[in-house]
Parts: C-alpha cells; structure tokens; sequence
C-alpha cells in the first residue's frame, strides 16, 4: 500500500470531497437565484463548492507530503479497537431501548464497559451497572419528571 | 439604564435564594468538572442544556456560566498535582506548578492559582461590564447585510480556533454549515438534505451535534487505555494553602499581566483561554528579573497563566452576548442555549433582557468569592475526585448524554444520530480535525444564510449592499484573518526552499 494511502488526511479528504459534490450535486436541483433572492441551492452551491476544492486540497498535500516532514504516528489498532468496542456497545443499548427501556439497556452497557472493557470483577460491574440505572430511574424519572426511553416490555 | 443602576439590578437578581443555589451548584460542578481530565465544559454544559429547559432561564444561564468558569479553577488542581492538564486552558500550569508540588510547595501553587484565579476573573468581570454595554450601543446601527458581515467574521475566527491545519479547521467548519442546512428551508419549503427522512424535516438539534462531538467523542477518546498517574499529596491545613507574603509580592505583576492579556485575548473570538495563558506565561517570563527559575518551580509561572485563563472567561462573554458571536465550542454552545430559551444574543440583547444580562454579571462576582472560598480550603476534597476510575464516570456521561437528548427529543432515531456524531467526534480527534470550528458553523450557518438572503432581497439581488460601510470593514477583517495564516505558511515555505538551496 503507497504510504498516503496509510494517511488520515488522505482518506478524509476523499470522503469529505465526495460529501462536497453530493451537496453541489443536491442543490443544483433547487432554486439557485429566484424572483425574491436567493432561493434554496443559492447557500449549499457555494459552501459544497469550497468543499470540494478544500478537500482536494487536502488530499494533494496528503499525496505530496514528504514522508519525513509528515511522519505521523501508525495506528494504534488496540486503542482504536477498544474505542470502537465502547461505540457499538453504545449503539446496541440505544438499538435495545426500544426493545427493554433505558434502564435495562444502560445497566447492560455499564456492565459491558467495566466487566469486559475495563476487565474489573463482577461484582464491581453488576454493583455499579444496577446502582447507575436506579440512580438514573430515581434522579430523572421520578425527581426531574424527565422521561427516558421506553420499551417494548419495560 | 447606568452601569450602577444595571449592576444593582443584577445582584437583586443573582442573589435571590433561586439564582444564589444555581450559582453555587454551577461552580461546584464546575470545580469538579476541570478537576476531572477528560470532561471538559463544553461537554458538560452541553450534556446538562436540555435538562435545564424546565428551569427559569436566568437560573439556568447562571449555573451553566458557573460551570464554564469554574472548570477553569478545577483545571489547576490536576496540573499541579498530577502534571496532567484538567482543561486544556491549564497546561502552562503544569510547567512550574507541577514543580513547585514536587519541591514540596503544592499548597502554595493551589493557593496561587486560587489566588490569582480569583483576581483575574474578578477584573474580567469588571471589564465585560464596563466594555459590553457601549459596544453593543454601537453596534444597534446593524441591518440584514451588517449581520452577515458580522456572521462571515465569525465564520473567520476558525483561523485562529485552527489547530494545526487551516484546511481541516474550514472543511469541520463546512459540514457545521451543511449540519446546519438540514431540513426545512423556511424562505421556499424546499426540503433539504433530508435523506426523504420524516424525522429531519425539522433540521437537526444543535444539543444532538455538540452532546455526540463533545461528550461521547470524548469517552470513546478515553476509552483507549492510558498509564495509570501517580498524584502528589495535597498539604492539609488551610494555612499550608496560603501563599506566603513573598509570594504575593512576586506574584504582583503577574496579576496584572494575566488580567489584561486574559481579557484581551478573551474579546478576540477563536482566541481562547489557551493562548491567553499562554501568552500570560511568555511575557511573564520576559520581563521577570529570574527567567532562569521558570520551569524550574517560580510561582509567577503559576499566578500569570492561571490569572489570564480566568479573565479570558469575561472577555469572551462580550463578543458573545453584544454581538452574539461566540468565539469558542463553550461560548457556542452557551449561545445556542440562549437562542433555545428564547433570547437573542445580539446588539440589543442587555437592553431587551437587562435582568438576564445584569444578572448574569452580577453572579460571576458571587461565583468568583465562592470559588476561592471553595478551592482554598476544599482542595484535598475535590482532589479526591481523582480517584473515581474511568469506567464508572464514563457510562454514567453516555447516560446522561442520551437522557439530554432523549429530553429534547423523545426519539429513539435522534438517540442514533447522537451515536453517530459522537463517531464522528472521535474520528475527528484521531484525525486532527478540531471541534470547535463545527459547532461555530453549525451555530452560525443558519443565522448567517438568513441574513444573506435577507440582504439580497432588500437590494434585488444587488450584492453592493454588502459593501457598506460597516460590512466592509468586516469582511475586509475576515478576509485578513483567513489570508494572514495562508501567506505565513507560503513564507515559510519559501524561507525553507530557499535554505535548502543555500
């Protein structure tokens, strides 16, 4: 693999082109200048255009950089595996509160995060996990009166 | 209405039992908050803005400024102890606070800090009450094309709110702008960036955007494993806290310096508290008689920056409430707070909400006593808070993030868009974008796209009209400030070319 392709810059500055030419793309098909000024495309045209040129940019420097004078450090793929780990554990809590409600849902994450993630007893992860969702329960539904998801069951 | 008579108003307003318990609560959390590394105020105040949409604003906005502030007085306690910055305005502190807590002296670097804190944040106070109210007198002269100058000015700062790439600072600003294009377009009823999604014909809330780019990028950012650190004690006794006279004497030109340079940097929008206490640092350190014991424990290097990141705090309220122009992702999100509340932060925001603006002035004195009453003696107890591992708080923000959205909400498909921008919060840390500059785009893109339009109805599509008097100048400003770091770069390049063929 060519050493820009291994960089950040270039990879988001492709992606941020593409999103660029969807937004001049998408506001071609509005009103650029109507009978009472600007109409709907006249804001996106412009700041997609300068998105796409900025993004450009960015991926030539990325392409053109020398490698000693851009040496950014590799990847750390733990780090990022663990972040990532703690994103889609947070994505299935939201997925299952339609399904058991915030509480359930929020004490399963919590076990998640401190049992598997942070490798902490069971005791420690079920103690914490249960006593946040009460906590949680206790202060916003029943103090605050502000609502929290509901489910299907709970 | 006089500055006396406004100030009078504003402590009757502030020191209500109401307000009072709100100003404390917002330094308590405050303190906590820049004590702990990893949370800062833009997270937290964002996390807390929709649970306090039940409160009375004035309440509100009292609490949600006291823990702006007051994070910047807890940010000290973990530089100095820990060597690790609580907020990013208290790195400076590090250097020689962290020094001067391993030769034994922590109990006077916290008091200093506390000290000079204190009297920087009190002059900046001062400051934002004399300087606000004549700037917004002149700005009263603003139209449509005066407002988009205004708001394109804004859009400039990302220059200085630019990390170290220009680019990647205007392109986060642009998708703020396109975030902020989303849904409805009120002046055609065209539908925009819909996705023919239900659910975002309304546009997407603010709150989603910075709750998911502050506070959940920022867990997933910590959730990567780092070094467990080793925390110096903290001396007990109030005694051990005080600073000693000589201190106070050295120290002298240090809260002069920090106060000004601290508000002045603070009224430059973009600047920050950062770069003020930054800059407090240098120019202590070139006019003090002993530069040679800086980094090495000198107390001035604990008192200057310290000073500046506080008064910065009463410097960047006035660009924010006479101009409504936020100049930071904190002051941003305080201005979305304000819009959601139904004010409008702008030329006449003191003379149309004078209780709110008075009081809020008044408040920031109350809240700086109680934060040096609070940080004096309670320093062991807050430090102690570094103790609460990782993975309890950092499930207990992913819950609060979801409850403040859920508030704004009720919508299990907004709970997914808070995952995805907390995606890409944290895509945007690990690949150098930085934050700031979405939430300016996406605060200011709408506003801005009005007034645009507005302008060019008002002259037919004649776009003089936006080279009045008054835009031109803030255009031409704009167009300064996104030039001056281009030809900066390009010089430097050219020094470097030309080296390498000498």
């Amino acid at each position: 693999m060519s050493r820009f392709a291994r960089n950040g810059d270039f990879w988001s500055g492709l992606v941020l082109a593409a999103l660029g030419t969807y937004i001049v793309s998408e506001a071609r098909r509005w009103t650029y200048m109507g009978e009472d000024g600007p109409g709907a495309g006249f804001f996106p045209l412009w700041y997609g255009s300068v998105m796409v040129v900025l993004s450009l940019a960015l991926v030539a420097s990325a392409v053109l950089r020398r490698p000693l004078a851009g040496v950014r450090p590799a990847v750390r793929w733990l780090d990022l595996g663990r972040a990532m780990g703690c994103w889609v554990a947070f994505v299935a809590c939201i997925a299952l509160m339609k399904l058991v409600g915030f509480a359930i849902a929020f004490a399963l994450l919590t076990w998640f995060i401190i049992a598997v993630m942070a490798r902490r007893p069971q005791w420690v992860a079920l103690s914490v996990a249960v006593g946040g969702a009460v906590g949680f329960y206790a202060l916003f539904e029943l103090a605050l009166e502000v609502a929290l998801p509901k489910g299907v069951f709970f | 209405m006089d500055i006396i008579g406004g100030l009078l108003q504003g402590f009757q307003v502030a020191l209500t039992p109401g307000n009072l318990g709100m100003c404390v609560l917002g330094v308590v959390m405050g303190t906590v908050i820049g004590v702990l590394p990893g949370l800062g105020p833009s997270a937290t105040i964002a996390m807390l803005l929709p649970l306090t949409f039940k409160l009375e604003p004035t309440g509100a906005m009292i609490m949600l400024a006291g823990i702006y502030y007051g994070a910047k007085y807890g940010g000290s306690t973990t530089s100095i102890l820990l060597n690790v910055p609580g907020e990013s305005s208290s790195v400076v502190t590090c250097i020689d606070g962290y020094q001067m807590a391993r030769k034994g002296r922590a109990g006077a670097a916290l008091g200093m800090a506390a000290i000079a804190s204190f009297i920087a944040g009190t002059f900046g106070v001062l400051m934002l009450m004399l300087v606000a109210p004549p700037l917004a007198q002149l700005s009263l002269a603003f139209s449509a094309p005066e407002y988009f100058a205004l708001m394109v000015l804004g859009l400039a700062m990302v220059a200085l709110l630019a990390g170290e790439s220009l680019t990647k600072a205007m392109l986060a600003m642009l998708v703020g702008l396109w975030i902020a294009g989303m849904g409805t377009d009120l002046f055609t009823a065209t539908s925009r960036f819909t996705f023919d999604r239900v659910e975002l014909l309304g546009g997407i809330d603010f709150i989603i955007v910075a709750i998911g780019v502050f506070a959940v990028g920022e867990v997933l950012g910590n959730m990567e494993p780092a070094k467990p650190l080793a925390m110096l004690p903290v001396p007990k006794g109030l005694r051990n806290l005080l600073p000693t006279w000589d201190d106070m004497k050295r120290c002298r030109f240090a809260f002069v310096n920090g106060s000004v340079v601290g508000f002045l940097i603070g009224i430059l929008p973009g600047a920050g508290s950062t770069i003020a206490s930054f800059m407090s640092y240098g120019i202590e350190k070139g006019v003090s008689r002993h530069p040679e014991e800086f980094g090495h424990g000198a107390i001035e290097g604990v008192a200057a920056p310290e000073g500046a990141n506080n008064a910065e705090t009463g410097g960047a309220l006035v660009p924010l409430l006479t101009l409504g122009i936020p100049g930071s992702g904190t002051t941003a999100i305080l201005l979305a707070a304000l819009v959601l509340w139904g004010f409008k932060p702008g030329p006449l925001f003191i003379q149309d909400s004078p209780a709110l603006f008075w009081g809020l002035v008044a408040s920031m004195y109350i809240g700086n006593v109680l934060l040096l009453i609070l940080n004096l003696p309670l320093v062991a107890v807050f430090a102690q808070l570094l103790k609460v591992p990782g993975y309890v708080l950092y499930p207990l923000i992913l819950g609060v993030s979801v409850v403040g959205v859920y508030a704004v909400s009720s919508s299990l498909f907004h709970l997914g868009l808070l995952a995805f921008f907390g995606l890409l919060g944290y895509l945007m840390r690990k690949l150098d974008y930085p934050a700031a500059p979405l939430v300016l785009g996406l605060v200011l893109g709408d506003p801005m796209e009005k007034a645009l339009r507005q302008s060019l109805m008002m002259s037919q599509g004649d776009i003089s009209i936006l080279f009045r008097p008054i835009p031109s100048v803030l255009l031409g400003i704009a167009a300064l400030l996104l030039i001056v770091p281009l030809v900066k770069k390009f010089n430097a390049v050219r020094v470097q070319v030309i080296d390498k063929e000498a």
